[in-house]
Formats: structure tokens, sequence, C-alpha cells
């Protein structure tokens, strides 16, 4: 048996082995079915806590729910970079990468597949969360449009993460370095107006908060969806909704070829 | 062109270390060729290189014709690999497994199922079903591995060290698969530890050690190359295994364990009497005496001039 050459062109391969290494992600899903609803509840319950036991103190006028569930969506997106990291490095640690990559197929495939279904995760988990916060009383008050343009943006920054977490996982490759990550991202997501307003920070503080890419995304998305917090008072924030497209966007032109190069040359 | 295989002054280093330092390997289309070496010889280097998925730095690598470097995809087109470690997705089922590498050897879905139902018939693994690889057998396993690397039918197949880990039953399950697949004219590069693998397989070996080959021929050549016939002798009392050897002249080993001297045997039959001759008037004991030829591991062990296993004792085992 001779394997196809005549076909639907390179990009088309592309496409198709892209969508064999999505299916592979998908089917994983519907064998640990409970891994991906723990992952889907985890972000759930840091809401619901931040929520009722951490009410108010945030240093913004306006309703407190109304605050936090933008944020907490930002902060989903970012986390979702330890995520993307850990499923790279257990996939390389595998001898079936080395099967993948002795074969015909497209390379680049295997992480269109990975980004794929980390966006795919995603969707997911911006949909039970804003389900959740609609159930908790948070609310978009300026239109459909806007709120779609939000989860653009939330999207975008997740997508962002997802080339962080591949390159990351690519240099570091190994278990311990995932741990490490998992818990630095979580000063790293604390230091963003998530929670408080950088108005209530000291001065320093406040700026580097400002212009964390999280803060950025999470003020735009407010400030769309029209909820307390939105884009006044600096400049980051007044210029939030520009900073949540250039922050991903550059981490995505600085990562992705990096990412992309580093899989290439997984046989130096 | 009835090369399959052709390997030319290979260098390949890791920072200070050098995994491959001019390797030479020529295998004849249609044939199983066997690469036998100890750990950290170059074996899976060497075939990392061959299957694309490692580069060199110098020398020139050709499989089925193709440069590995320049014409990467054309090589992959061609090959297939089963490495150290089962190289399919343990997650998920064995079907599941030889769909997905069906559909990525671009088959298009009807054919990649097909195939794979084909393939899990042929390995007698049909009826595992959903089972995920991971709780599979190590020979399952194994064969699943194997099955992945046959999909496309390739013309050559690389088999890095396939059984090791695997219990006899599963060892003997690789082997008639090998065996089947060179009946059907698969060109098949096999790396092993196992002298005895290689004896019954390869039709051709290459020992190779430090990141190069130190000999290569028939199984019966490489024999020869460590000189003709054995004797060996198995002496009743440990405490005169080294005074029996004395007596059995130079190139005498001793296996303290198995109370075991092995000597050369010149001439078959004047060895057989000279040596139960001088043991009898020296009034050593003997529980079995045979003339043999050289296994593989005499051959090895004296190219790879190292080892364990049978040697010289110390004057303190001998004494104990």
């Amino acid at each position: 048996m001779s394997t196809a050459t005549a076909g639907p062109g390179r990009l088309g391969w592309a496409l198709t082995d892209s969508w064999t290494m999505t299916r592979r992600e998908l089917a994983h899903w519907a064998r640990q079915p409970v891994q991906v609803v723990v992952g889907l509840v985890f972000p759930v319950m840091l809401l619901l806590m931040f929520n009722y036991l951490v009410g108010g103190g945030s240093g913004v006028d306006g309703d407190h729910t109304e605050f936090l569930v933008p944020g907490m969506l930002a902060l989903t997106m970012a986390f979702g970079l330890e995520g993307t990291m850990l499923a790279v490095t257990q996939d390389l640690n595998k001898g079936v990468i080395d099967r993948f990559r002795s074969m015909p197929m497209v390379s680049g495939a295997v992480l269109v597949g990975r980004s794929a279904a980390d966006m795919l995760q995603s969707v997911a988990a911006l949909a039970v969360m804003t389900g959740v916060g609609y159930a908790l009383g948070w609310r978009w008050h300026n239109g459909a449009g806007a709120a779609l343009a939000a989860l653009g943006l939330l999207l975008l920054l997740r997508f962002a993460m997802l080339w962080i977490g591949i390159h990351l996982a690519m240099v570091a490759g190994r278990p311990e370095m995932v741990q490490a990550v998992q818990i630095l991202v979580w000063p790293v997501g604390f230091l963003s107006n998530v929670f408080a307003s950088p108005e209530s920070m000291p001065g320093w503080l406040g700026t580097v908060v400002e212009w964390n890419p999280m803060s950025a995304t999470a003020t735009a998305v407010r400030g769309l969806f029209g909820n307390p917090g939105g884009p006044t008072g600096s400049w980051a924030a007044e210029h939030a909704e520009l900073l949540a497209v250039l922050w991903p966007v550059a981490l995505i032109a600085v990562f992705l070829p990096l990412a992309v190069g580093r899989f290439a040359r997984l046989s130096r | 062109m009835s090369e399959a295989i052709v390997v030319d002054g290979v260098h390949k280093r890791y920072g200070e270390k050098r995994a491959l330092a001019g390797l030479d390997l020529t295998v004849r289309r249609g044939t199983v060729h066997g690469v036998l070496g100890p750990n950290g010889a170059g074996k899976t280097t060497a075939v990392r290189v061959l299957t694309t998925l490692l580069r060199h730095d110098g020398g020139r690598a050709e499989v089925a014709g193709f440069d590995v470097r320049s014409e990467a995809a054309e090589v992959r087109r061609r090959i297939g690999l089963l490495g150290q470690h089962a190289a399919v997705d343990e997650e998920l089922g064995g079907r599941q497994n030889l769909e997905m590498f069906g559909r990525l050897y671009h088959l298009g879905a009807r054919r990649a199922g097909l195939r794979a139902d084909e393939l899990l018939e042929r390995f007698g693994l049909s009826d595992t079903g959903r089972k995920a690889v991971k709780q599979y057998s190590g020979g399952m396993r194994r064969r699943l591995d194997l099955a992945a690397s046959l999909i496309t039918d390739p013309e050559v197949l690389f088999l890095d060290e396939p059984t090791t880990g695997l219990d006899p039953r599963g060892r003997a399950e690789v082997w008639s698969a090998v065996r089947s697949l060179a009946g059907g004219g698969t060109t098949v590069l096999l790396t092993t530890q196992y002298l005895e693998e290689a004896d019954q397989l390869a039709a051709r070996i290459s020992v190779i050690d430090d990141g190069r080959v130190i000999a290569e021929g028939t199984a019966d050549r490489l024999k020869a190359m460590v000189g003709g016939d054995r004797v060996d002798v198995v002496v009743r009392d440990a405490h005169r295994l080294g005074e029996a050897a004395a007596l059995l002249g130079d190139g005498a080993t001793v296996d303290v364990d198995r109370r075991l001297i092995g000597a050369p045997a010149a001439d078959r039959m004047r060895t057989l009497t000279r040596t139960v001759r001088v043991l009898e008037e020296a009034g050593i004991e003997a529980e079995d005496i045979a003339v043999r030829r050289p296994t593989l591991d005499e051959v090895f062990l004296s190219l790879t001039g190292g080892g364990s296993g049978t040697r010289t004792p110390t004057d303190a085992e001998v004494a104990a």
C-alpha cells in the first residue's frame, strides 16, 4: 500500500493533519471526563470564593460581583498557561511524539492540535463562567456586539498564553518546571486589577498592576460589558482596549515563532 | 539500487559527548541487519538519525535512496519505526491509535479505519475493544507498536531493541513477526543487546562500540573471528578451578559460579582427548566436558574488549 500523494496539497494536508491531532485531544477528553469537569469547576470555585468570602474591599464603586466576574474571566484565560504547559510537557515525554515526527505528516500539526483543543476548552470555560456569573447577578449592559468583542479579547489573551505555555514546556520540558510555573502564575495573577482597583494600591504597585497584560484585558472587558472598573483614570486604563489587543498580539508575535522553531529543532 | 540503507562516516555529538564517531553501515534491500552493541554504544542514536528524528553533524546517511537530512519527507514516507519505548498514545485504544496514524499517513478516514482493523486482526489485537493502551500487557503494547509501524507497508523497518523488557513469550511474538516481515521482503534494521536475537534474526551483523562499527559480517564469520571451537569443562571441585585452567593452557577463561572453564580447541578431537588426559593425570574430577562452536557472546566480549560473565578469576575468588 502506498501513501496517497495526490490530494489536497500542502495546505490541505496541514489542515487535515491538524484536525486529526485536534481529534486526538478530543478523544483524550472523552476518556477522562472527570479531568475535564475538574478543569471547568476550578475557576468557578475561585469565582464563588472571591464573590462570597472576599466580597467588597476592591476599592471600586459599584457592584462587587459585576467588577469581579470580568476579572475572573481574564484570570481564567491567563491561568490557561499552566494547563497548556502541563499538556505539552506530558506529550513531549511520551514516545508517541517520536512516531509523529517519523511520519510524513505536517509536523506543526501537533502544536495546532494542542492549541485548537485548548481554545475549545477555553470557550467552554468562558461559557460556564459567564453562566455562573449570570446566576450571581452579573450582567452585560452594552449589547451583544460589545459582549462578543469582550469574549474575543479574552480568547486573544488565552491564545497568547497558549504559545507562551508551549514555548515554556519545550524550553523547560520537565514536570518540576511545570510545578514552578503553577506556583508563579499566582503572584502574577494577583498583581493585576482582577480583585482590586490599582487606585487603591501604593503608587508604584498600582503602575505595575496597570501594565500587567491581564489588567489591560480585564479593564477593556469591563468597559465592553459595561461593568464597573472600566477604562477610566490613568493612560494605561484609558487605552485598555488598545493594550488588550497589543499585548497579546506582541506576545504571540514573539512566542509563536519561538515555539514552532523549537519544535522543528527537536531533531538537533 | 540494491542498498536500502547507506551510512558513510556519520558523526553525531551531544555537546562534549561523541555518540557516533564515523559510523559506516550498508544494508542490502530485503535483508535483516543486526546492529549489536552494549548500552551507550550509539545504537539508538544511529536509529534516530536514520529515522529523521535526529540530525547528524557530518557524513552521509541514506534510507531507501533518499538523504535523511535533505529529503527527510521522502524518507518518512518509506520507513516504519519501533522504538525502545512504546510510540503509541497510551491514553487511547488500539484501534483509535492505528486509525489516527493511518489518517496521518494520509490514507483517508475510510482506508485508515479498514487498515486499522486489518492490522489488529493480524497482530491478534482485535478483541481489545475500547481498552486504553496503558492497560495492555508489555507484549500487546509492542505488537500494537509494531502494527503502527507497518501501516503503510514500509520499505525499511527500524526496530530499536524491540524485545527489551519483554517476557520470553512477548519476545517470541516479536521474533515471529520480524521473521514473517523479512519473508515478505521488508528490509529490517534491528538493534539489540541480545546476541541470541541478532544470531536468530539477522543475516548480517554489525558490532558497534563507541559510535563506530568494530566488526561486521554474518554470525558465522563473526564467530570465526574469535578463533575456532571451544572446549568447556565443568569442574566438580571449585577449589581446583585455577589449577585446571592452568592445565588447559593460554586463553582459558573461568566462570566461577558455574565452575566452568572454557578454552580454545584448535583441533576438536585432539583437544578433547588431551583435556581428558591432563585432568585425569592431575586428579581433577570433571562433571562435563564438551567441544562446541563459540557463542556470539564470546565474539562480542572479545571484540568490545570487556564485559563480565566469562573472565579470569582473582585468587580470592578461586580460593573462596
